[in-house]
């Protein structure tokens, strides 16, 4: 394997049964992947199929109110409401070459579930889901839009029955299935070479937003902000940016309710490194090195491990990394809402609750972009039992 | 020769493969883990692997996942193991292996795990998530202790692998029998003798043979000459003493 690390953290950490799969993987993405025919092939998927390139929406009300310029990168637009689509194609596709018929995957909320599916219905490949067994009660609208694309939905009972529990069971399921099952893994995480294959497949939405703002305003953003629970979408925005010593990278994590001790999805902020899911990162365990239960109000950010690139972009301190409460979250949504008639996914209301939260971290007059990873419909009763909460 | 290794080869020598129980730490329960052990140890087991427990096993079926959750919930962790097992040291006849995942390991400190597991009485190490390319760090600790990492290889390891492992690896050779994880039965004979085979040509360590063995007329379906030099119970010894039945019944069938 090569360049499985991205400074200490990264790395292949999976039984031996599994590395011959994921060498697999490897030589594909460094072989098939780069040729001009099978970029071409994706390009007109990402355009035709799932409704790239996406907008960059200036919001002219809110701006009006903060001082400075709000950008949108608008990945809420793209088919299946979010940013999920733009890997489950490329990795179906890549599958696809591979010669494989069918595809794994674990899901959270059914974001990356429903994405998963879609390419595999769209592709004529067999699709499998694994999904923790509450959260398969928490989002039965996604099991239901899995089911009629055609994927086979199994509830996942173990551990703490949610989407660490349903990436364990993916992975018992593709040692025996590896033969002629891809693992479309869903975030930039989890063993090499994922970290690197979903960046490169995500890295679309910030060259997007790289292109589109020299277009509109002759210059690069002063700031780029994105949510990170595996964190697909914030390294998808930040790596074409990197390079760009000027703009600032703000990733933000979910703090959960934010009282004292509470659960969270904060490993940058509040974890220590440690191994699982086949990396080396930033986790959420306790001092015997066993994993603890995350929690967030945004069930894609639901997760107590992050990908390896952003404890690597943590410690270099080219990203820095802030933290959003439930509660701030859910008013910066109902927030967008009202200012500019956008209805946000939890997980992207991160990423804006911190903006309007720190106006004055950002200069009068200057740019900043919010990645708007996906739309808020598939949240209307986290949404609606959150209000009634309130109102009580 | 490593301990383990010359463990198994002695049991060869008495014309019988040398029997491997696995046993979750604090399995059945904290009263009963010691006693088990114990009697494990006096009815014929000439290794015993300890697991330590983990809240993410990704490599183990059901029956072993439950045991590792039981046994977090009752407060089971390393640290205590290992002062137990010392307090117990010279006790156990049998060679003792630790089995368990990365993280809890590398979260006690390579460097003290390695020097507690020798007060301890460990002879050897299985960490299922380790595979050879994140080996080195875990093996060089080891080693300072005389501690083997114990390589694990399967019916899709091809030789070049197998070869890696084999310049690195002591103790024996955990091969595991099925493409799957802990207590699935075995897949056919063939294929399993198919893989024994490959890692005979490739190992001079003594090959074990896991996952799935729970009727000592597995091994009799396997051809003479594709025979493991040891065998590995996990699941089916965990269920065995789950409906109370006792360990030295449970090895009884396999002497």
């Amino acid at each position: 394997m090569k360049n499985s690390y991205f400074g200490e953290f990264g790395g292949c950490f999976v039984p031996e049964l599994l590395m011959p799969p994921l060498l697999e993987v490897e030589a594909a993405m460094n072989e098939i992947m780069p040729a001009p025919a099978f970029q071409a092939e994706l390009d007109d998927l990402l355009c035709n199929y799932a409704g790239r390139a996406t907008p960059l929406t200036h919001c002219p009300r809110l701006s009006e109110e903060l001082g400075f310029n709000l950008w949108l990168k608008r990945e809420d637009l793209l088919h299946t409401g979010a940013h999920k689509i733009n890997n489950t194609l490329g990795q179906a596709l890549l599958a696809k070459h591979m010669g494989k018929t069918a595809l794994v995957a674990e899901t959270g909320a059914g974001q990356h579930g429903v994405a998963t599916a879609a390419a595999a219905a769209r592709l004529g490949m067999d699709c499998v889901i694994y999904m923790g067994a509450e959260d398969v009660e928490r989002q039965s609208a996604n099991v239901r839009r899995m089911k009629l694309l055609g994927a086979e939905v199994h509830a996942v009972q173990s551990g703490s029955r949610t989407l660490k529990d349903a990436i364990n069971e993916a992975l018992r399921a593709w040692i025996a299935s590896q033969r002629t099952t891809h693992y479309c893994f869903g975030t930039a995480a989890g063993p090499h070479p994922f970290p690197t294959l979903v960046r490169n497949l995500q890295s679309v939405i910030g060259r997007e937003t790289r292109a589109r703002m020299l277009e509109k305003t002759g210059r690069l953003p002063d700031a780029v902000v994105a949510c990170v629970g595996g964190g697909s979408n914030a390294i998808g925005m930040f790596h074409p940016f990197l390079e760009d010593a000027r703009v600032r990278l703000i990733g933000v994590e979910a703090a959960g309710s934010g009282e004292p001790g509470c659960f969270n999805s904060a490993p940058l902020n509040l974890g220590a490194p440690g191994v699982l899911h086949g990396n080396y990162s930033m986790l959420l365990q306790n001092n015997d090195g066993q994993i603890e239960p995350s929690h967030s109000i945004s069930a894609g950010l639901d997760y107590p491990g992050v990908g390896p690139e952003h404890a690597f972009l943590h410690k270099s301190g080219r990203v820095r990394y802030g933290m959003v409460r439930d509660a701030n979250a859910l008013a910066a949504l109902m927030r967008l809402c009202r200012a500019e008639g956008i209805l946000p996914a939890l997980e992207s209301s991160h990423a804006l609750a911190w903006v309007l939260d720190h106006p004055r971290e950002f200069a009068p007059g200057s740019h900043v972009v919010v990645n708007l990873s996906g739309r808020g419909d598939k949240d209307m009763d986290i949404i609606r039992a959150a209000l009634a909460e309130k109102e009580v | 020769m490593q301990l383990l290794e010359e463990k198994i080869r002695k049991a060869m020598a008495a014309g019988r493969p040398a029997l491997i129980p696995f046993l979750t730490a604090g399995f059945p329960d904290s009263a009963r883990f010691w006693p088990t052990l114990m009697e494990l140890d006096g009815n014929g087991a000439d290794i015993i692997e300890i697991g330590v427990p983990f809240s993410d096993p990704v490599a183990d079926g059901p029956v072993v996942e439950e045991a590792s959750r039981r046994a977090l919930s009752d407060g089971v962790n390393l640290r205590d193991l290992l002062k137990e097992m010392a307090r117990r040291k010279g006790l156990i006849k049998a060679g003792v292996v630790l089995m368990g995942y990365f993280n809890p390991f590398l979260q006690y400190g390579l460097q003290e795990l390695a020097r507690d597991a020798e007060k301890a009485g460990v002879h050897g190490l299985i960490v299922p998530d380790l595979p050879y390319e994140e080996s080195g760090p875990m093996r060089v600790a080891l080693n300072q202790y005389g501690i083997a990492l114990i390589p694990l290889v399967g019916p899709n390891t091809a030789e070049e692998r197998m070869a890696l492992y084999a310049a690195e690896g002591q103790g024996y050779v955990y091969v595991v029998s099925v493409m799957g994880i802990t207590g699935q039965r075995s897949s056919q004979a063939p294929q399993v003798a198919e893989t024994i085979k490959r890692a005979r040509g490739v190992f001079s360590l003594p090959l074990a043979l896991g996952f799935g063995l729970s009727e000592p007329s597995q091994l009799a379906e396997l051809p003479a000459d594709a025979r493991p030099d040891a065998v590995v119970f996990g699941s089916a010894l965990l269920r065995h003493l789950d409906a109370g039945k006792s360990a030295a019944a449970f090895l009884a069938r396999w002497r």
